[in-house]
């Protein structure tokens, strides 16, 4: 039996009942409604309505609450189920969290406007709030209105808590549970009329709640997606040629074959990027894959150690000829032709606000600086891995995608979306190296072959995993890309900033021209221009906080220079210019999400980290050696202010001593718990960029091997504290994956120049002699 | 309790067979040899190449999935086990070098309830979680050894193992308080 309630024009409600008792509570959303409302160019398949289900309540009054978007280790398999249960008005105790699998009736992809199943871009909190809050609260007001009709009460009478409702004058309750048939038979209540609780009722949300994951994690138990093992699974390598767009023409499979545990071995070709169509919508998703060798093997050490055998003729291509020194020696150039030229074309990657070439010559004061930040690779600590079973047409997948999407497993194994069954399994971190589904496109092509040779020779079919090494993955990244930033401000003679410029030469299309970035809208005079290196062949991508994750240690740093050319205290100074917009302000947003910046939740997040760190005093009796460095960041809605402390000896010896950080991320910490983990986890991170974190390419390929050449932050270089204080400001909630980041690295980098004098404009540090202490 | 690698009963069949078919031909290659383990108090032999790395034999053989693969140079510790209660890099460790009993994180406890575990626990340490096996590992080492650790302690026998997260404040709180009984100092 079923009940369905239209929500509005693209959602609904829907109860069904659950099979050995109980019902279950789904929100729907019309996915070809959401995709009409982007404007999506292919047709969509009607699909038939089948409510995903959020909540299932069950005979003893617990209840499973579905957990729908991928966990790296945000939070969010905690987060989203917090806030349903919250509404839902049961106690956490009473809840078990089930993980969704890959379904578009949770909403179809990256660009759903209310509730999608990916991991990016600080999304999910600012996506699925309200829609979580009204499952909770919709399942809530059912419960009640079984109540009343049983009771023949009026539903103002009765309260609810811990998955009982309670007639108040009678103190007669019932469970959920007990009422769940009732409810069923009931009309669903119009959303316009379902309570939602006020903050003050909240007894879930901003609440400390651990990590439902915690118990597996510490005892060992398979929780990540390397440990998926389906019965009679074979293990996969898959090597690719170490310069990009490479590809092979010939290998010694037939010896391959021949080694230890070796079962299968084949050569794929690489699919281009499909051209699209001179007319209409492209044909599909645009899903790629590059040449390269798999070896399949009974484990997975046979298979990797089998490649040490491999003898492959690669045809390197053109980006073979490609160097870091080349493309630095590129940047220069068109710097120096450029920077003060009439910028090329204009749109969003360019921004031009007065004139500042002409208000340089009238500047009382000229600061010019390059500054220069490196590719990075993402380097989660779970290698690149996916496990696939093809069998009778049909290919299931358990994966660790940020970005699960069917077509990644059924283009390459040559069928449809409806027939790919696709599991998110918990993955060892993102940091959006896993928005790039190589892995997941990789082990479906092979899976598939791996079946069909086995078919031929009359064998049952496997699942395969594919795992790559760590050297794999630093070598076929979607790199952060590099940034070279030439800059020039002009002050007046009072130190007011009335020019600014920054060229960046640039490469692809991925985000580093800061062209909607502070200072804009608080300087008369504002021009970002770019030009772009070329050829340029590495493939760059998504890090935690892009674009500002390398261009706020510009910005921030450059600013810092700025304030200290006018002869101001640099916290101060970015108060001053953020108090005084230009009028009238222009209207830009952050360049990859969310609202307009708004430049006083700018100055509320710095006013408070000035009084938690105690700004004036502490600076004004620091010892030598020994500095204070502020920044801010406007990200993915965010808005964060650190104040760092450091230590830095004459042999470049760098220790952060302490770190106070204020955050506006809206009125709502979900789970503060983990909430300060990920900050503090962000400027953790931003200290691996800053010190040692550094991409190159010679010959068309990746320098860099493993960690010993690519060293993350230790435990010995973590600073003693870092203090987190939440703002909660009246703004609607937004994620906090990335925002926590980019103003790290600046706020350090500052602090160096407090403490020494010397102005950090390249990173990383570790190719400038400074190791941490 | 003999667990015999799928790996050990194929060498000399592939002269004679497809490899696909391999896995049904009983011959022992001379690439295996039989060792015999201690892993979390109970014995195992397993048939495998001298050189394999305990990580493997662990993962791949004995389906213990709790110690994790990161690197594979012993950079990043995600790989830590017990040998003979020393903290150890198990990617590092060749099979053939073993000579003392293993424990990985499966049993460090048998319910979870090792005074680490329960700080970690309290404490909610994890993001992704993929390191904390190895850090309560190389956490375990230490406080057998240092009951009471300082900082300092920590610092360094905790920095062979990354958090990518940076979870490390976090860590080094949860081993002062595991140290201190469960009790926050």
């Amino acid at each position: 039996m079923q009940t369905t309630k239209q929500l509005n024009r693209r959602s609904f409600i829907k109860v069904s009942a659950l099979a050995g008792g109980g019902i279950v509570i789904g929100l729907y959303t019309d996915p070809d409604f959401l995709a009409q409302e982007r404007g999506a160019p292919a047709p969509v398949p009607a699909t038939p309505i089948n409510p995903n289900t959020y909540i299932k309540v069950h005979a003893d009054n617990t209840f499973t609450i579905v957990a729908k978007n991928p966990e790296t280790g945000q939070g969010i398999r905690n987060s989203l189920p917090m806030v349903v249960a919250d509404e839902f008005d049961v106690d956490w105790k009473q809840v078990k969290i089930e993980q969704a699998d890959r379904d578009d009736k949770y909403g179809r992809d990256m660009g759903a406007p209310n509730v999608s199943q990916r991991e990016g871009g600080s999304t999910a909190t600012p996506q699925n709030y309200q829609p979580m809050r009204n499952v909770g609260a919709t399942g809530r007001a059912m419960m009640v209105a079984a109540a009343a009709k049983r009771w023949n009460v009026p539903a103002a009478e009765l309260a609810t808590g811990s998955g009982i409702v309670t007639h108040t004058p009678t103190k007669r309750t019932a469970t959920y549970a007990s009422l769940a048939e009732t409810a069923l038979s009931m009309p669903v209540p119009d959303l316009a009329s379902v309570k939602l609780k006020g903050p003050k009722d909240f007894k879930i949300m901003g609440r400390d709640i651990r990590g439902v994951d915690n118990f597996a994690i510490v005892t060992g138990k398979p929780s990540f997606s390397i440990d998926v093992n389906p019965p009679g699974m074979l293990h996969a390598v898959y090597e690719k040629c170490p310069v990009f767009g490479g590809k092979v023409v010939s290998a010694n499979l037939d010896e391959i074959k021949k080694l230890p545990g070796v079962r299968h071995a084949f050569v794929i070709d690489a699919r281009p990027p499909q051209p699209a169509p001179v007319q209409g919508p492209p044909a599909g998703p645009n899903v790629t894959w590059a040449s390269g060798v798999a070896i399949v093997a009974d484990n997975w050490w046979l298979a990797n150690n089998a490649r040490k055998s491999l003898k492959i003729v690669w045809d390197e291509g053109p980006v073979a000829s490609q160097s870091t020194a080349g493309y630095l020696a590129q940047a220069k150039q068109l710097a120096g032709t450029q920077a003060s030229q009439t910028p090329l074309g204009g749109g969003p990657r360019s921004a031009k606000e007065g004139d500042a070439e002409a208000t340089f010559k009238t500047a009382a004061k000229i600061v010019e600086a390059d500054y220069y930040f490196p590719l990075l690779s993402h380097a989660p600590l779970e290698p690149m891995n996916s496990t696939a079973h093809y069998k009778d047409g049909k290919l299931e997948i358990w994966s660790p995608s940020q970005t699960p999407e069917k077509f990644n497993a059924a283009i390459p194994a040559g069928i449809q979306n409806e027939d790919v069954t696709f599991h998110l399994v918990r993955a060892g971190g993102g940091f959006g190296r896993r928005l790039y589904n190589e892995y997941d496109i990789e082990v479906s092509k092979i899976a598939r072959l791996v079946s069909d040779e086995r078919a031929k020779a009359g064998l049952a079919t496997v699942p395969v995993k594919l795992l790559w090494t760590r050297e794999d993955d630093l070598h076929h990244d979607d790199y952060r890309p590099s940034g070279n930033h030439y800059l020039k401000a002009g002050l007046d003679a009072s130190g007011k900033l009335i020019a600014f410029r920054d060229y960046v030469a640039s490469h692809g299309t991925t985000s580093v021209i800061p062209a909607n970035e502070f200072p804009r809208g608080h300087v008369a005079n504002f021009w970002v221009s770019e030009g772009n290196i070329s050829p340029y062949g590495i493939p760059v991508g998504a890090l935690r906080a892009p674009p500002t994750n390398g261009v706020s240690f510009v910005l921030q740093s450059f600013i810092d220079e700025i304030a200290y050319a006018a002869g101001k205290d640099p916290l101060q100074y970015r108060l001053d210019l953020l108090n005084n917009p230009t009028a009238p302000p222009p209207t830009f947003t952050d360049a990859s999400f969310g609202a307009p910046f708004n430049y006083k939740r700018a100055i509320v997040v710095l006013e408070a980290v000035r009084d938690m760190s105690d700004w004036n005093n502490r600076r004004a009796n620091l010892p030598k050696g020994t500095g204070l460095g502020v920044a801010f960041q406007f990200a993915h809605s965010g808005y964060v202010a650190y104040v760092a402390e450091v230590t830095v000896t004459q042999e470049k010896k760098l220790k952060v001593t302490k770190v106070w950080s204020a955050i506006d991320i809206g009125r709502q910490i979900v789970n503060p718990l983990h909430a300060t983990n990920l900050v503090q986890g962000g400027f953790i991170e931003a200290m691996s960029h800053m010190m040692a974190w550094e991409i190159t390419i010679d010959k068309g390929r990746v320098v860099q091997n493993n960690f010993n050449q690519y060293q993350p932050t230790r435990m010995k270089n973590a600073p003693p504290s870092i203090e987190v204080k939440f703002l909660q400001t009246n703004f609607s909630p937004t994620g906090l994956g990335e925002p926590s980041l980019p103003p790290a690295i600046p706020a350090i980098s500052n602090a160096i120049y407090a403490a020494t004098g010397i102005r950090i404009r390249s990173l990383p540090l570790g190719s400038q002699g400074y190791t941490w202490v | 309790m003999v667990i015999r690698s799928p790996t050990s009963k194929f060498l000399v069949g592939f002269l004679f067979a497809s490899p696909l078919d391999r896995r049904s031909i009983l011959f022992t290659g001379d690439w295996c040899m039989p060792y015999k383990l201690t892993v979390n108090g109970q014995s195992k032999t397993v048939d495998v190449p001298p050189d394999m790395p305990l990580l493997w034999v662990l993962r791949d053989v004995l389906n213990l999935k709790g110690t994790k693969f990161g690197c594979g140079i012993g950079q990043c510790g995600a790989c830590t086990v017990h040998i003979g209660g020393q903290a150890r890099r198990a990617c590092q460790t060749q099979i053939s070098a073993v000579n003392a009993p293993i424990t990985t994180i499966e049993g460090l406890s048998a319910d979870g309830s090792h005074p680490l575990q329960k700080a970690w626990l309290e404490l909610d340490v994890p993001q992704c979680g993929y390191c904390q096996a190895g850090q309560l590992m190389s956490a375990a080492a230490l406080l057998t050894r240092t009951p009471k650790p300082t900082d300092t302690d920590i610092d360094q026998a905790m920095t062979g193992n990354v958090c990518r997260c940076g979870t490390y404040l976090r860590i080094r709180e949860a081993i002062h308080l595991a140290a201190n009984g469960g009790r926050k100092a």
